[in-house]
């Protein structure tokens, strides 16, 4: 008969056999894991890895804008969900400098974002947020703003107005060499 | 009957061993001295419950979808059943819970709770403290009005601003590049679902360790903390003095935890839920952003901050905040607990609760920077009903120099008061000073003519603080 005391061939299996029972459950669990988690994480990210569209949408027709004048215009921005409703409108202050030539500054304080308004006596552009004030030319007149308001692209194509419309206009990512 | 029910329990409770397990852990001894002071920690608790009870109710209704969802909480507010006081109780429970969790912390900040071996209870408390002030931000933004949509901008360009990864945190936050449909449908998801799943689990923990390391003793002058001798006194404390936690000392928190809710839903009942801003739409820009009043002195910061320092504060605040509390049990865990012997901890909770209040009510003065439904001034503070200084009076008003300088009261804030400048500058210094701008000033010198300019003059040189009043013409 087996000495229970002797070493046992079979025990030094067994710890091999729960060895391995042991590496395969954590590497079944991290493989579970994976297939769980990468569709999920490449659905969650994806944002990152889109390209920033960019789209012309016409505003109004060139007659309507007075020369010299700023005045709001709105549009869909450039990548509207079907169930954005309102909230896939944007808008932009849009002056006509003279027949052909428009300027379109985005509505977004270059300081935190908050929107801009034109005061028209006063020729300025001001935030109610934290009071950032820029001149008619969108360059900055006071408060903390750190850069000029952001400029659309603008061109005339068949007697409409149109803007190159982008991405929300954050002052780390898109800056007027944009333009 | 009797028996009967009782039979049906005996064979609940040896199954699921309420008596066995549940009951020893309700009743583990306390020390004596646990009283008032401890009770923000379960009102706190008891606020969260108020905030999933009617967060789930409201869930039932709210549409979140970029189009629907103002028009569903129109329906929740105005038309469903209850809807106005659940919408009422998750806005005063959201702010219920965010006082609760400060007073909390600032008590066992004071007392030195955090002190050995309860090192994981405060880490664990201020992942807690910064999931809710997430569940505050973003419930915000699920209002989903005018105030709700910009302040999605305001935190997208905040969060850009941290080095490299910013942007990419931002555009993970909208879910796109830019505020729409895909940017409401992200902040409810963290909102029902991230974060009071980080909430529940950190709350489990957090009472975890409670019951595991025992409520702490108030602080005493003779028991500075030494983690190789504390536990073995602790316990001996205890058993020579210690109350069992229910009922003896539970009554106090569950006497709180009802003022706590009966307020919650008082204020629900008697004031409403906030009032809902204009329709969300991004491109609405008479909107004049607002956050919640507990963030209100972070907005009143930035305002105030040289703009050299603000991306230092905007990423400081949030990341430096929680890393010095997270750890600040790793850099001192042992000896004394008592106020008294701690006077650097008692001046900073005075200096933080002070810097709140002040910066709160600064925030508070909207809109303050700059104030564009400021009025016309009245003829009494002109001091004339006609000619130059009249004329230039309404200047004040049409070149906007009242929506930042106050005159007799009237006026902006974000400049200085204009009441006495007659006093303080020649005629010359103010055309200077207009002409070119300054500090924060635009410079005016393209948009007023000198005609224009010398009205305005006229009149900031009559503001000497002694104008005598002047009868509003007859109607």
């Amino acid at each position: 008969m087996n000495d229970p005391n002797a070493p046992s061939k079979c025990c030094c299996e067994q710890e091999d056999r729960r060895s391995f029972q042991a590496k395969l459950s954590i590497g079944l669990s991290a493989a579970i894991g994976a297939m769980i988690a990468t569709p999920g994480l490449g659905f969650v990210l994806a944002p990152l890895f889109r390209r920033a569209p960019h789209r012309w949408r016409a505003v109004g027709a060139v007659d309507k804008f007075q020369q010299g004048g700023t005045v709001l215009v709105e549009f869909e921005d450039p990548s509207p969900r079907l169930w954005a409703g309102v909230t896939a409108k944007t808008a932009a202050w849009l002056r006509r400098e003279d027949d052909q030539r428009f300027t379109a500054f985005a509505i977004n304080c270059r300081h935190l974002g908050c929107p801009v308004r034109w005061v028209e006596k006063a020729s300025l552009f001001m935030c109610p947020c934290h009071g950032g004030v820029y001149y008619s030319d969108g360059t900055v007149a006071g408060g903390p703003p750190p850069e000029p308001l952001y400029r659309y692209r603008t061109r005339v194509r068949d007697g409409q107005v149109e803007i190159h419309t982008a991405a929300v206009p954050l002052t780390t990512t898109i800056t007027l060499e944009d333009v | 009957m009797i028996p009967l029910l009782k039979k049906s329990w005996d064979w609940i409770d040896s199954r699921l061993g309420f008596t066995d397990c549940i009951l020893p852990i309700i009743g583990h001894t306390v020390p004596r001295d646990a009283r008032w002071w401890y009770v923000f920690g379960s009102a706190t608790l008891t606020a969260f419950i108020v905030q999933v009870c009617s967060g789930v109710c409201l869930a039932m209704a709210y549409v979140p979808g970029g189009d629907l969802a103002y028009a569903s909480l129109r329906y929740i507010t105005e038309e469903a059943p209850f809807g106005s006081v659940l919408r009422g109780m998750h806005a005063y429970g959201a702010s219920a819970m965010i006082m609760l969790v400060a007073i909390h912390l600032a008590q066992v900040y004071l007392h030195a709770a955090y002190k050995y071996p309860r090192e994981l209870n405060w880490m664990t408390g201020v992942v807690l403290l910064f999931a809710v002030l997430g569940m505050a931000f973003t419930g915000q933004l699920l209002r989903w009005d005018a105030n709700g949509v910009w302040s999605v901008f305001v935190a997208t360009e905040m969060a850009s601003r941290a080095p490299i990864v910013g942007p990419a945190i931002s555009h993970f936050l909208l879910g796109g590049e830019t505020v729409g449909g895909s940017t409401l449908t992200r902040f409810f998801v963290y909102h029902v679902f991230v974060l009071p799943g980080v909430v529940i689990a950190g709350v489990g923990l957090h009472l975890f360790l409670l019951f595991r390391h025992g409520v702490s003793e108030m602080p005493d002058v003779n028991q500075p903390v030494d983690p190789t001798t504390y536990k073995p006194a602790y316990e001996a404390r205890l058993r020579e003095t210690g109350v069992s936690f229910w009922p003896t000392a539970m009554w106090r928190d569950v006497v709180f935890s009802a003022f706590v809710g009966a307020v919650i839903v008082g204020c629900a009942l008697v004031f409403g839920p906030p009032a809902l801003d204009a329709a969300p739409s991004p491109a609405n820009v008479h909107s004049n952003p607002m956050p919640d009043w507990y963030f209100w002195w972070y907005f009143a910061v930035l305002s105030l901050l040289p703009p050299a320092l603000e991306v230092w504060f905007i990423l400081g605040v949030p990341v430096l905040g929680f890393l010095a509390l997270f750890c600040l049990p790793l850099l001192s865990n042992k000896g004394h607990r008592a106020p008294s012997k701690r006077p650097w901890a008692v001046g900073i909770v005075i200096a933080a609760s002070a810097g709140f209040v002040v910066l709160t009510a600064y925030g508070y003065r909207k809109p303050w920077s700059p104030d564009f439904d400021v009025p016309e001034l009245a003829p009494s503070v002109i001091g004339a009903t006609e000619g130059p200084v009249f004329n230039g009076a309404q200047l004040v008003h049409s070149k906007s120099c009242l929506y930042c300088h106050a005159i007799s009261g009237s006026g902006g804030h974000r400049g200085p008061d204009l009441s006495t400048i007659g006093q303080q500058l020649t005629r010359d210094d103010l055309i200077v000073r207009i002409n070119n701008g300054g500090y924060n000033m635009p410079a005016f010198a393209s948009s007023i003519t000198s005609a224009e300019l010398t009205q305005i003059v006229d009149f900031l040189m009559t503001r000497t603080g002694d104008q005598p009043p002047v009868p509003s013409p007859a109607p």
